[in-house]
């Protein structure tokens, strides 16, 4: 009922980015980008602060204008068109509603301003979508933050807009209301159906749940683009590696090729990763390996067959987070290495001091090219998300 | 709070603040009492009570002219400065410019130089002009004074904004013009409202600056320098005192409204 | 002025989103305020640096004088004015010391003792701000009639000896100053006030976590940050203070004199437009360089 009413003509068209370079003076926001958002999708630009996704954002709607290049909407230049006149709603981060007007005056501003019919029908329908019809007539400041939230979304969507730009919209909630949201985006956008969602998110999880396409961003670059799935089975970069979940990253050298298999030697040990799954075939490498990947064996037990075993290391940490528990090993000649083991209830795991071995399954392993990142605060930030969302794909 | 150290702060403070709040009152109670003095010429020594002044305040030969004078000049001052000042703070907030400290500095000199200067020199200025001192003369003074108030005013107000709700009007599909009439005016008027008030408040009370360029013009603190050295008519008080419980007033039911309005929103 | 002064410091956190072209906007919108100031203030002050600079037509009529480059009307003004000068910067900051004393614990009272009590506070503020209505010259010459040698309250301080048999109330440099303090009082009250308002209470909780002692919390935690209010008040208190005159006129004597006083004087008595000139341009550029050295060492420059 609600969704009849939004999908009124104009609904869904492309998003093409074309080139985009956007500087600041000397800084350089976003570096020669390019991009295509099919209509209808949900996309996620996702990326550490200052990678200029925000910027981004900002060009779509037209609050910024680039450097050079072309934004293109269902085919028609909108490069320097004023953002009143794009058929572009975003979500603030801090929402922007208007406080000197009511929950259903900011809903219908924009039909207002399009001198539209029916708005105040049209917008009580989008505050029922968002399940606040009943405060229709309160100030957005007496309303809670994920009130102030759908506020904002409705006042979006009811222009149904070509596009709609969600810039950190969920950021300013707390986890359980977050995900609460994440489904309810979902389910909206589900309901209008047609409208591209372009969500900006440093948030790693909440670009996987929501999106069917994620770009990473870093750098005004995009380091990799595609289904959430893909980008965390087989990260392209060591950024995208550790940004999106986490990785153990270990350096080496391609000596050989065999049957579909490469073989690294990393300080004397020979890892095979599939050849499918390498970016380069030769020289020095990175080999990758998702620490929910990696066994633990205790010493004196068997590995698993057909595996890749490193080690003995020493369990230098352990830290039990409900679902998980991660271990750090150290192994000499390789640094510390981080393994996830699900708590399926068998027992206890190795103790701190431990000497254990690491084994996986080379068709898990992928190989990077690049410089491992140096662990920094970003790299332990991405890593303690990376725990609550290693578990699940 | 029932450490004992607290207890120390928790009543001298409140009993210093009573005893401030009296030597800030005294002198307002003693005009407000002395207004109902059946005085005579000079109201110096306390008579007899009576209702007379407050039923006749323009009884006393020149008072209402002063007072008539005073709320025209201010009123006069108030829509000059306002528009000119909010022009300014609006710009100085939102858009980017060369000469901006510049600008900042030409605000801040008013404020800091003392009024006997500003007065000085605006009468340099006008009898060098050989323009005659009087009504006119005090409302380009009051209005050049208030500037700087009410761009201070206005843009303590638009510091508070989200400076995002203007990108949401025009992304909601609003022109410029049309985002600055729904959307930045109606949440700019409480300041502009206090601005008002303020430079209303400044130019009614000015004294120093109106004498220097004033001519013959009568204003209403004028006419009680002038009168003080023969007598201030007990008129006087009464006006002093009507303006003191008028803004008394005013800013009370304000408040008091208010209060009913917060309760009201609470108890939905 | 209250959120307003002490809010010309925040203008650093004032984020800048300029539209596109925006600048010839700016320029309209900037003109005819700046233009008023250029006409009315910047061109006046020229004058009156210039004005400082004439001469006496010897043997012309009263008042008369001619452009010239006369430095010795300065050196003139200043030594013959020294003592007014000098007591006007006295007067003016022992008002604005004392100001200080009694506005401060007073805006403390109103902003945060009576936070939960919004009607109460609304009270006292307009208590504080309700003075400038009735005029401040009338409530000065309340105080000169409080005051006065056959007033109640001298008699009464006279007969419980509290007051020698011949001293006075009026007529000293303690009722100058005195008055001084009372009428400036809401310039100091109203910047604190603002900023105290917005005082976050967590911060003092969490000062007396860390020190303890209230004392101690609020000389590192409250003090530094109503810092901005107490600069914005001490200039709004100490900058009329210094160039009035009525205070002095109605309360004080000859001996009582202050650099306004002399300057109304050589204006409109003496018509000395040159002296009066000078003083006026000494008192704004020694107003201008204290002000400036204040607002650099408080440390918050950008109220400039």
């Amino acid at each position: 009922m609600a969704a009849d009413l939004l999908a009124a003509p104009g609904g869904g068209r492309d998003l093409e980015l074309v080139g985009i370079t956007k500087r600041f003076g000397e800084a350089v926001a976003v570096d020669d980008l390019s991009l295509r958002m099919p209509a209808g999708s949900f996309f996620a630009l996702l990326g550490p602060s200052g990678c200029g996704k925000t910027t981004m954002l900002r060009m779509v709607a037209g609050l910024e204008v680039p450097t050079a290049g072309q934004v293109l909407i269902g085919g028609d230049d909108v490069t320097t068109t004023r953002p009143y006149r794009r058929p572009v709603n975003t979500v603030f981060q801090s929402y922007a509603l208007f406080p000197h007007l009511d929950v259903l005056e900011n809903v219908a501003f924009g039909l207002r301003r399009r001198r539209e019919r029916n708005a105040e029908q049209r917008a009580m329908a989008a505050l029922d979508m968002v399940e606040l019809g009943p405060l229709a007539r309160r100030r957005p400041t007496r309303l809670s933050g994920g009130q102030q939230q759908r506020v904002a979304l409705a006042r979006a969507l009811v222009n149904n807009p070509a596009v709609l730009l969600l810039d950190e919209p969920l950021g300013a909630l707390d986890l359980k209301l977050r995900r609460q949201m994440q489904v309810e985006l979902k389910r909206i956008q589900d309901e209008v159906g047609g409208t591209t969602f372009v969500h900006v998110t440093h948030d790693q999880e909440e670009a996987m749940t929501m999106a069917d396409t994620v770009a990473v961003m870093n750098a005004g670059r995009i380091e990799q683009l595609g289904p959430p799935q893909e980008l965390y089975d087989l990260p392209r970069t060591p950024f995208v590696a550790n940004f999106l979940g986490r990785s153990n990253l270990l350096p080496g050298t391609v000596v050989e090729e065999r049957d579909g298999l490469l073989g690294v030697d990393a300080a004397g040990t020979r890892l095979l990763v599939p050849a499918d799954r390498a970016v380069a075939r030769s020289g020095q490498v990175l080999v990758g390996i998702r620490p929910e990947k990696v066994h633990l064996v205790a010493a004196g037990a068997d590995e698993p067959a057909d595996s890749t075993v490193l080690g003995p290391g020493t369990v230098a940490d352990v830290s039990f987070s409900g679902v998980s528990t991660e271990y750090l090993v150290d192994v000499a000649g390789y640094g510390r290495m981080s393994v996830f083991t699900q708590n399926l209830g068998a027992g206890p795991g190795a103790m701190v001091g431990e000497q254990v071995r690491l084994a996986w399954s080379p068709r898990h392993a992928f190989v990077l090219v690049g410089d491992a990142p140096a662990a920094g605060p970003l790299e332990r930030e991405a890593a303690t998300v990376g725990a609550a969302g290693g578990t699940g794909p | 709070m029932s450490r004992p150290q607290f207890s120390l702060g928790k009543y001298l403070l409140p009993v210093y603040a009573v005893v401030a709040f009296i030597y800030l009152l005294t002198p307002i109670a003693y005009t407000f009492a002395f207004s109902f003095n059946n005085a005579g010429r000079s109201n110096l020594t306390w008579q007899r009570f009576t209702w007379d002044n407050w039923r006749n305040p323009c009884g006393a030969p020149a008072v209402c002219e002063s007072v008539v004078n005073s709320v025209a000049i201010a009123l006069f001052a108030t829509l000059g400065s306002t528009v000119l000042g909010t022009m300014i703070a609006l710009a100085l907030v939102r858009y980017r410019f060369r000469f901006r400290s510049a600008t900042n500095l030409l605000l801040f000199l008013p404020m800091a130089t003392p009024e006997v200067v500003l007065g000085a020199a605006l009468l340099a200025q006008f009898l060098n002009l050989r323009v005659n001192p009087g009504f006119t003369t005090i409302v380009i003074a009051h209005i050049m004074f208030c500037i700087s108030f009410v761009v201070v005013t206005v843009k303590a107000r638009v510091a508070t904004l989200d400076p995002h709700l203007g990108e949401a009007a025009s992304d909601l599909y609003a022109s410029p013009r049309v985002a600055f009439w729904r959307v930045t005016f109606p949440l700019l008027l409480p300041g502009i409202a206090a601005a008002a008030m303020l430079a209303f408040s400044l130019s009614f009370d000015d004294f120093i600056i109106t004498n220097f360029n004033s001519g013959n013009t009568d204003t209403f603190p004028k006419f009680v320098y002038v009168s003080a050295t023969r007598g201030i008519p007990a008129q006087a008080n009464v006006i002093g005192s009507a303006m003191f419980l008028i803004a008394l007033l005013v800013v009370l039911i304000g408040q008091v409204l208010a209060a009913r309005r917060r309760a009201a929103a609470e108890a939905r | 002025m209250t959120a307003a002064l002490t809010s010309a410091t925040a203008e650093a956190g004032a984020p800048p989103p300029p539209p596109r072209g925006s600048s010839r906007i700016a320029w309209l919108l900037l003109t005819p305020g700046l233009a008023y100031l250029v006409l009315f203030f910047v061109a006046p002050v020229a004058v009156l640096l210039l004005t400082s600079l004439y001469e006496r037509v010897p043997d012309g009529p009263v008042g008369a004088t001619r452009p010239a480059l006369r430095w010795e009307n300065y050196t003139d003004a200043l030594v013959t004015y020294a003592p007014q000068f000098g007591r006007s910067f006295l007067y003016a900051f022992i008002a604005t010391v004392l100001a200080l004393a009694i506005g401060y614990p007073l805006a403390y009272v109103i902003a945060v003792r009576c936070r939960n009590r919004p009607l109460l506070q609304g009270l006292l503020l307009v208590l504080v701000i309700a003075p400038f209505f009735t005029s401040f010259i009338l409530r000065t010459i309340a105080w000169k009639q409080i005051l006065a040698d056959e007033s109640l309250v001298v008699a009464v301080l006279k007969t419980i000896s509290l007051l020698p048999d011949d001293a006075r109330l009026t007529a000293t440099p303690t009722a100058v100053v005195a008055g001084l303090t009372y009428n400036f009082l809401p310039f100091m009250t109203l910047p604190i006030y603002a900023n105290l308002e917005r005082l976050d209470l967590r911060l003092i909780e969490a000062g007396e976590d860390l020190y303890a002692n209230p004392a101690e919390t609020f000389r590192r935690v409250t003090l530094p940050l109503s810092m901005p209010g107490i600069v914005a008040g001490s200039l709004l208190t100490f900058i009329p203070a210094a160039g009035d005159y009525v205070n002095s006129a109605l309360l004080g004597t000859a001996s009582t004199a202050m650099i306004g006083n002399v300057i109304d004087s050589r204006f409109f008595r003496v018509v000395d437009y040159p002296t009066a000139a000078a003083l006026s341009v000494l008192l704004m550029a020694a107003i201008l360089l204290l002000v400036a050295a204040y607002v650099r060492r408080s440390g918050t420059d950008d109220l400039l």
